[in-house]
């Protein structure tokens, strides 16, 4: 296996600088760049720094918890990092900061929802999810309940949330790298699945979280930096940079105030944004890299500063982008949608932050900024697969299919198979939803895990009455109301499928979805008077002390 | 966990000590977390020109400070909540794991 690896980074190695090379063919309405050496060799120093890691990592990862968790051993501030760099997006960096430079303060409003959701799990979930699971959150959704139909929602949960999430990561890096060196969308997309792969199929979770520190802490630098060049354009006036931006943008004053949005609307995105968080299966597992639940508490104070830094620093660049940016020649280009004609931004909005490294950091600068929103997207796909694949071998494999009697060599074979697939599946779809916005499919995301995987795994925890006749037709009916919901709400129906109303009228459905979960886990719980069900509800008195104490919790494995 | 000690710790007094004060004091900030967050979601939806209304005679609005106000009273929350879990609960927590050894 090693030397396939060692062949694979160089094959990687190689490729790069020559598909950079390629960069003659820029269609007419793409602005000209020229060859960016500065990007391009932080590009190939990035990727052969990770897989250097992913080399050392496959080493160590011997047995299924090295895959899955990295053996446990990760410390608060490390798995802070880790957390904060998953959540640090290219979603959120390039969708964020574009939100700003379109809209203004309701950008922030976004961030807010993003953010206020982590306080949440450190007071409720996380040391119990910490004291009771072992890789995946379906372990402590099913930890007294019926393995296969509550492992089986919880892996259909994270699947789908997965699969939503990668089609968002996918689609920045292409259009990221389309606009940098005028290749084919598509190849880029490709770049990103195969390195993807890589780095889960080898390096498991120890190569997963350290490239995404690496990735965290770059990215926090160069944000930093831009921010503060912002403000120093300004005086470290927000006064005058506020200024500045109301007399450029076409809103004017409007974008110093909340938009209009429907009441129902924001409540709604509210709770999606902030129990959505708590539902997200590639961020609950990495509570498993820790040795205990102090580690596990500590990653979200950690976590939590981390994120609220970088989103004050994406709404300084996103005011920034407009103050310097909007309007500039060379800048701005015409694009037709729609049969109408729109002048954007070159690349359009999700490009402000690259634009803005280039105005107020130069070339270098510039170049290092690209290979860091590249570096985002790689980090974050590589956790999203990792989680993916473990839904599969450890939930479906290991304990639906095999009832618990699968070997580790059979199961992580299963999950590398699975981490294949992944990536595939995962250029296919990015492939398939090029036109999409990408902060929006986030928000997809949100919904699903804050109306299926948030309620079960919630109850599960604190209500003793949860049965397993609950918690599966509760959450599968959560699951499939907000799909439901946005397929015939205004953002499918209408925008994409080109129906002229929508039939349910809000864009967010998790409130609705969320509150029907909860609702008929609870209902079909009650109704439970099975011989089962009261076994179950007999075994959460030991689970309860499990939680709150850590005794018999699955500590560090010992290398 | 085998039956003894899982009578052990739940006969603990420290044990019944323990989940209450945990409990009560997540669910404490917990609710703070939403009211401060679901306070501003509901001006926002009802009363939107109040965060757009100018600060002190300029163009920032009142809803720049809030908005960073509610970031930074996320990571304070959370900076309580660990100081006191990793020092009050987790030596409590200790108590009751060697009592229920013994």
């Amino acid at each position: 296996m090693n030397k396939w690896l060692k062949f694979a980074a160089y094959a990687a190695l190689a490729t790069l600088p020559g598909l950079a090379m390629a960069s003659g063919a820029i269609e007419g309405e793409v602005q000209k760049q020229a060859t960016n050496w500065t990007a391009i060799t932080l590009f190939v120093l990035f990727v052969g720094v990770t897989l250097g890691i992913t080399y050392w990592a496959a080493r160590r990862t011997r047995s299924a918890s090295d895959f899955y968790t990295g053996g446990g051993g990760i410390t608060g501030l490390q798995n802070g990092l880790a957390i904060a760099g998953d959540y640090m997006s290219a979603a959120s960096f390039l969708g964020i900061s574009a939100m700003v430079f379109d809209k203004g303060y309701d950008g922030l409003i976004y961030s807010m929802g993003f953010l206020v959701g982590w306080p949440i799990i450190l007071f409720l979930v996380a040391e119990r999810l910490r004291n009771l699971g072992k890789f995946t959150f379906a372990d402590v959704a099913s930890y007294r309940l019926q393995q296969g139909p509550v492992r089986t929602f919880a892996a259909t949960g994270t699947l789908v949330v997965v699969a939503l999430y990668l089609i968002a990561q996918m689609v920045g890096a292409g259009k990221l790298i389309q606009l940098l060196f005028g290749l084919e969308y598509s190849v880029a997309v490709v770049l990103v699945g195969v390195l993807m792969v890589m780095y889960v199929m080898f390096g498991g979770m120890l190569a997963t979280t350290w490239v995404q520190i690496i990735k965290a802490v770059i990215l926090l630098s160069g944000a930093s930096f831009m921010a503060f060049m912002v403000l120093a354009s300004v005086g470290f006036s927000p006064e005058m940079m506020f200024q500045k931006a109301t007399e450029i943008h076409a809103k004017g004053i409007a974008i110093m105030s909340p938009g209009k949005a429907d009441p129902i609307d924001s409540i709604s995105l509210g709770i999606a944004l902030m129990f959505g968080t708590a539902g997200l299966p590639h961020i609950l597992m990495r509570f498993f890299t820790v040795s205990n639940a102090k580690e596990a508490r500590k990653s979200v104070f950690f976590a939590t500063g981390f994120i609220g830094y970088f989103y004050i620093l994406t709404f300084v660049i996103g005011f920034g982008a407009i103050m310097l940016l909007l309007n500039q020649p060379g800048l701005m280009e015409t694009v037709t949608k729609n049969g109408k004609e729109v002048t954007q931004l070159v690349g359009g909005s999700n490009m402000a932050a690259i634009h803005l490294a280039h105005v107020v950091g130069g070339n270098v600068f510039y170049g290092f900024i690209s290979a860091v929103a590249f570096a985002t997207i790689l980090a974050v796909v590589a956790g999203l697969a990792l989680s993916g694949a473990s839904a599969v071998s450890h939930d479906l494999y290991a304990s639906v299919i095999k009832k618990g009697k699968a070997d580790e060599k059979s199961e992580m074979r299963v999950s590398k198979i699975t981490t294949l697939c992944l990536g595939v599946l995962a250029i296919v779809l990015g492939l398939v939803f090029e036109k999409q916005n990408i902060a929006f499919m986030v928000g997809l995301a949100f919904s699903i895990a804050a109306s299926a995987n948030f309620p079960v795994l919630f109850l599960s925890m604190f209500w003793k009455g949860l049965t397993t006749r609950g918690a599966v037709i509760g959450g599968f009916i959560g699951l499939i109301s907000a799909v439901g919901l946005i397929v015939v709400g205004p953002t499918v129906w209408v925008d994409v499928m080109k129906h002229e109303a929508a039939i349910f009228p809000y864009k967010n459905p998790a409130l609705f979805s969320m509150t029907m979960a909860f609702f008929f886990t609870w209902l079909f719980s009650v109704l439970d008077t099975s011989k089962a069900a009261a076994e179950e509800k007999q075994k959460f008195d030991a689970q309860f002390v499990r939680s709150m104490t850590g005794i018999g919790a699955s500590g560090a494995s010992k290398h | 966990m085998n039956e003894d000690i899982l009578q052990r710790v739940q006969a603990n007094p420290k044990f019944a000590e323990l989940v209450h004060k945990k409990t009560s004091f997540g669910w404490l900030l917990s609710i703070i977390m939403l009211a401060i967050y679901y306070g501003f979601i509901l001006v926002l939806a009802f009363s939107p020109a109040t965060l757009g209304a100018s600060l002190s005679g300029g163009v920032t609005t009142v809803g720049i400070p809030v908005g960073i106000a509610i970031i930074l009273s996320a990571f304070v929350l959370t900076g309580i909540y660990v100081r006191k879990a990793n020092t009050e609960f987790d030596e409590l927590t200790q108590q009751i794991v060697e009592e229920a050894k013994q």
